[in-house]
């Protein structure tokens, strides 16, 4: 029987939801990892039993953890316990070292400050991990101070793609609000030297080559809060999400403004449309349907929770500018959650399954497309990330 | 033998339950310790230390026979009884109050 296995991280830990391909009836298993913050947790296309963990801590630093089974059990790679005493590992998860060495050509060792100087590129954490579509041990990390590493050798170490900083706008980027840092990997499936990248607040930036060379993305953005509304990098991107069917198509959801691209981030133009405001974290596509996308409005600048009070999914059949507000099953008074970059799924069911989770420690789901939803668990700790798993 | 007393969340990550205790060769350290321990331990790298600079990570402290020596050098020996294993070593996550 086919299986729909939601991966849930928190500022307190990792759960993991299991239920059938109805998704009526769902078993909640965790926390795991308790105390630490999970910033993302997410399959291999190519093996779904396994799955990496990215897990933090402002005491302790990173950790990669790994799943070979499913979940149920974990183990550090590069962390297993030696035979001979003092004999170090090759390699390790946690070691994120920036590439400074003279082959890149371009050793980066500073970025642009909140307050216009320059400042010291500093590891923090990794908020985003995207396995290889086709090899298990293969996965991409995006990283807070911005950039992006490789591991293949199933995540016992890991390397940086240097060529991202060092294309020649790093000195200029400047982190969010929230840190400076990589959240959004996208890769194609037709193309496999291609991918997407976003980071707040440089913008978005495509590689054609596999990683080794990148350009800004950005043409077409417009943000009114930087002193150039237009320029090449600066953009607060929140998300960006395709159709694997479709790759050459792209959505965003930035700071302010829904976007879309047709033609690979080339050129961006506007399809915020009827929304009751442009600002939100979450975008994602519809399984079957590539014209088919999915936005959670929130108020800003400052408050950071749904418009009204009400949490409202909206809709787009058309690619954007026509939106539809999806209320039935979700709180539609005094809801002031919010609903982060990375908390929002979908499954590939037919229908399709729509999943998100909240600040206030719900999850919800729909099984039919957005049409109506239910919250799966309510009252974990902040949700920061939701993956969905399909398994056959 | 040395006595270490880790964190709660680093004694889940080693997965082990209570003190440890390990084996260090004279002059018993900051540093020698935390050699032993991460040898033994491997999935601790990086989370007490920096793994390139092997500075100490901020929000950790060290401390012994009731002084805190995480500001000390860290190849200055030890106090005897540490270095006995009459005294535990400790490593302690800063804690607010309030």
């Amino acid at each position: 029987m086919s299986t729909a296995r939601v991966l849930v991280g928190t500022k307190k830990g990792a759960f993991i939801l299991t239920a059938d391909g109805k998704r009526q009836k769902w078993v909640v298993s965790g926390p795991h990892f308790a105390g630490w913050e999970i910033y993302h947790m997410k399959g291999s296309p190519a093996d779904p039993n396994r799955i990496f963990v990215s897990q933090t801590s402002g005491w302790f630093g990173q950790i990669i953890q790994r799943s070979s089974d499913g979940g149920k059990t974990w183990e550090i790679p590069g962390g297993e316990k030696l035979p001979k005493p003092g004999e170090f590992p090759a390699g390790a998860s946690n070691k994120f070292v920036y590439d400074a060495s003279p082959e890149t050509g371009k050793p980066l060792t500073t970025h642009q400050w909140y307050d216009g100087t320059q400042h010291p590129w500093e590891f923090k954490r990794v908020w985003h991990l995207e396995p290889s579509l086709t090899d298990p041990d293969s996965v991409y990390a995006g990283v807070e101070d911005a950039a992006i590493f490789r591991t293949t050798d199933g995540a016992r170490s890991w390397h940086e793609l240097a060529g991202l900083r060092g294309h020649g706008t790093g000195p200029n980027w400047t982190p969010g609000a929230g840190g400076m840092g990589l959240h959004t990997i996208l890769l194609d499936p037709k193309n496999h030297n291609r991918m997407y990248i976003a980071i707040s607040a440089a913008g978005a930036f495509r590689t054609d080559d596999g990683g080794k060379n990148w350009k800004p993305i950005n043409k077409g953005l417009r943000s009114t809060h930087i002193p150039d509304p237009d320029a090449e990098i600066g953009h607060c991107v929140h998300r960006i999400a395709l159709h694997p069917s479709r790759p050459d198509v792209l959505f965003m959801q930035k700071h302010w403004d829904v976007m879309r691209s047709d033609n690979a981030g080339d050129q961006w133009r506007e399809v915020s449309g009827n929304l009751p405001t442009d600002f939100g974290f979450v975008i994602d596509v519809h399984a079957h349907e590539p014209e088919t996308i999915y936005v959670v409005p929130i108020k800003s600048d400052g408050e950071h929770f749904p418009p009204e009070g009400k949490l409202r999914v909206y809709r787009s059949r058309t690619g954007g500018n026509d939106w539809e507000p999806l209320t039935k099953g979700l709180p539609q008074q005094d809801c002031y959650v919010d609903v982060l970059r990375d908390a929002m799924a979908v499954d590939t069911f037919d229908p399709c399954g729509v999943y998100f989770g909240t600040t206030g420690g719900q999850v919800y789901a729909s099984a039919d497309s957005g049409d109506s939803w239910t919250p799966i668990v309510r009252d974990l700790p902040a949700v920061l990330s939701v993956e969905v798993q399909t398994i056959p | 033998m040395i006595l270490v007393v880790l964190p709660a969340h680093l004694r889940t990550l080693a997965r082990v339950q209570g003190d440890v205790e390990l084996d260090v060769p004279a002059p018993v350290t900051v540093r020698s310790v935390l050699d032993a321990l991460e040898a033994r331990y491997p999935m601790l790298r990086g989370t007490i230390r920096d793994h390139v600079t092997l500075q100490r990570r901020p929000f950790l402290r060290f401390f012994a026979c009731e002084q805190d020596l995480s500001l000390d050098p860290t190849d200055v020996p030890l106090p005897d009884a540490v270095a006995s294993g009459k005294e535990p070593f400790f490593i302690i996550g800063a804690i607010a109050g309030g």
